[in-house]
């Protein structure tokens, strides 16, 4: 589990920042997004995914939440 | 000499490991890559911030470097005590010329060294009563002062000094900002982490200061982050910003003020310049503030357009105009300068060796002089800072992370460049070799490079250094034949 924070970017995609790493990717799909359920897996652009226990969406963005990691590649 | 191809280069930094040992050999071999342009996540060829190896001529520095001489050190009306022996603080006292205006001594304090002085009974006995002592003492001869920052030596943390308590208790008394930054030198690999210890002691004890206090604001508001005005720097930025429309209410850090710190969260959007120094500070406003940041780069008209372009759309048609009528203002001044100096420097080739934002962001200054960056370096950068340097950079050149001497050394005399740039440890040797140089820390004494002014400064100063005659007379030391030597005694 780590801290990660995940901001929208100027295209309006989002964006996952993971500090300790300074990883810093798109996110390219997201598992689930409505307004009542919100995180589960992410799918990060370079192939990585982590899992975000889902939950109502934060009210705006950035927020930092915790993250599990599920596969990243090296 | 014409430029590597990919093959040769990789040879290069295959033939200039040779002489390691096979363990630094294969430590090494991960900090040096060619550049690809198609390779968008750094990871995959380049490895950064990691400890540097032991017996290797590295130049970097500590988080203590990080944060008192970067980022806590230009802010002017605050007093830093260099916490423990004397020898850190009086090597770090304005020796980065952040220029600001103010009386020494009485208002400003950037260029006075503040020590607790440690001796052999304060690491015995604890240095806390000492610490309370010296902020008595500042309060007594310096009473201008807005506020104290407590920079830790190594020794505070390794004895367990309570800086917070103290610093605490001074707050209470003085009714002042005091700030105890636990920045001990021996904190992560680089001065990099120093730079996160202070970026989160500005959070913790400034940023919110001032949270609901009413605060007059234009929505033209915007701060200049990581700007820590060496030779002027940030005011050849901030005089054009504002003819622009914008008002600029906080410079970080150089010339800048407590006040001006906590006033930042009231601001509308942060300009970032050094992204490695000073991205956590802004990411903590996105998130609490929801001010958005943005990185800019100064150097050169071609990337100033940019950026104050991109700066413009975060606002309205009035910026915007604001933008495009200050673009079209010094457009000709640009013109006369590139025409200038362009002949003269057109097609010189430049290695460069720095820290923090200016191995990727000079590169666009020195192509408007029809100049090539082939290869570049940083002292203490992450990851996130080679993803935004692969893309500025031409492909099959040389990137190589906390380079040692030597092999920096060995990358010049194969490579062969016109222009080296890099940091007073460097410079000697490559002058010795006669390869013209500059320092890009502190602009070599001379400056400001940012903004339109900073270019046209910029431009003369790399043509005084490259086409000065002076460098086809050297014969360095180690060249020097008996023949040359009675030449000289005959003269």
């Amino acid at each position: 589990m780590a801290n990660i924070m995940i901001r929208k970017n100027d295209q309006g995609g989002l964006v996952f920042y993971l500090p300790k790493r300074d990883l810093e990717d798109n996110i390219s799909s997201i598992e689930f997004d409505s307004p009542e359920k919100w995180g589960g897996e992410i799918k990060l652009a370079n192939g990585g995914s982590y899992y975000i226990e889902p939950q109502v969406p934060p009210e705006r963005l950035p927020v930092t939440i915790r993250a599990k990691r599920l596969d990243a590649p090296d | 000499m014409s430029n590597l191809t990919r093959e040769e280069t990789d040879a290069l930094i295959q033939e200039v490991l040779e002489v390691y040992p096979e363990k630094a050999k294969k430590d090494r071999a991960k900090h040096l890559a060619v550049n690809d342009q198609s390779v968008t996540q750094s990871k995959k060829c380049i490895t950064s911030n990691r400890k540097s190896l032991p017996g290797v001529m590295t130049i970097r520095g500590c988080a203590y470097a990080g944060s008192r001489g970067v980022v806590w050190g230009p802010v002017k009306d605050m007093i830093h005590i260099s916490h423990g022996p004397v020898g850190c603080g009086q090597y770090s006292r304005g020796g980065r010329r952040n220029y600001y205006v103010g009386t020494t001594g009485v208002n400003t304090f950037a260029e006075i060294n503040f020590t607790s002085d440690f001796q052999e009974k304060d690491i015995v006995f604890g240095g806390d009563k000492k610490l309370a002592k010296a902020m008595e003492e500042i309060e007594g001869l310096f009473p201008l002062n807005k506020g104290i920052s407590v920079q830790s030596e190594c020794p505070i943390g390794l004895i367990g000094d309570d800086i917070e308590a103290v610093s605490k208790k001074a707050a209470a008394q003085y009714n002042k900002v005091v700030v105890p930054v636990r920045c001990e030198g021996f904190r992560g690999v680089s001065q990099s982490l120093g730079h996160h210890i202070a970026n989160d002691a500005i959070r913790d004890y400034v940023l919110s200061n001032r949270d609901g206090k009413e605060f007059e604001g234009t929505p033209y508001d915007v701060t200049i982050i990581g700007d820590y005005n060496i030779g002027g720097d940030a005011w050849a930025s901030r005089i054009f910003l504002e003819e622009m429309g914008l008002r600029v209410i906080a410079q970080w850090s150089g010339d800048g003020t407590i006040a001006e710190m906590e006033n930042t969260p009231k601001a509308k959007l942060n300009l970032l310049h050094c992204y490695r120094s000073m991205n956590y500070i802004s990411r903590h406003m996105e998130e609490k503030y929801g001010i958005p940041w943005m990185e800019y780069n100064f150097f050169g008209p071609t990337k100033i357009e940019e950026s104050l372009r991109r700066i413009a759309a975060f606002f309205d048609d009035k910026i915007k105009e604001g933008a495009e009528r200050v673009i079209a203002k010094y457009k000709p001044m640009m013109q006369a300068v590139v025409d200038k100096y362009k002949p003269r420097l057109q097609g010189k080739r430049v290695m460069l060796y720095i820290g923090g934002l200016r191995p990727r962001h000079v590169i666009g200054a020195y192509e408007d002089l029809g100049m090539e960056v082939v290869g570049t370096g940083y002292e203490f950068a992450h990851n996130d800072d080679y993803d935004r340097t692969i893309q500025e950079m031409g492909n099959a050149t040389l990137l190589y992370d906390d380079v040692t001497g030597f092999e920096l050394e060995e990358f010049v005399k194969r490579i062969k460049p016109d222009l080296v740039g890099s940091g007073i440890k460097e410079k000697y040797i490559y002058q010795k070799m006669g390869i013209p140089f500059r320092q890009m820390h502190s602009w070599d004494y001379s400056g400001p490079y940012h903004g339109y002014d900073g270019f046209a400064i910029f431009a003369r100063d790399m043509d005084m250094t490259l086409n000065n005659p002076c460098w086809g007379k050297q014969t360095p030391p180690w060249k020097k034949t008996e023949a040359t030597e009675e030449v000289k005694a005959a003269a």
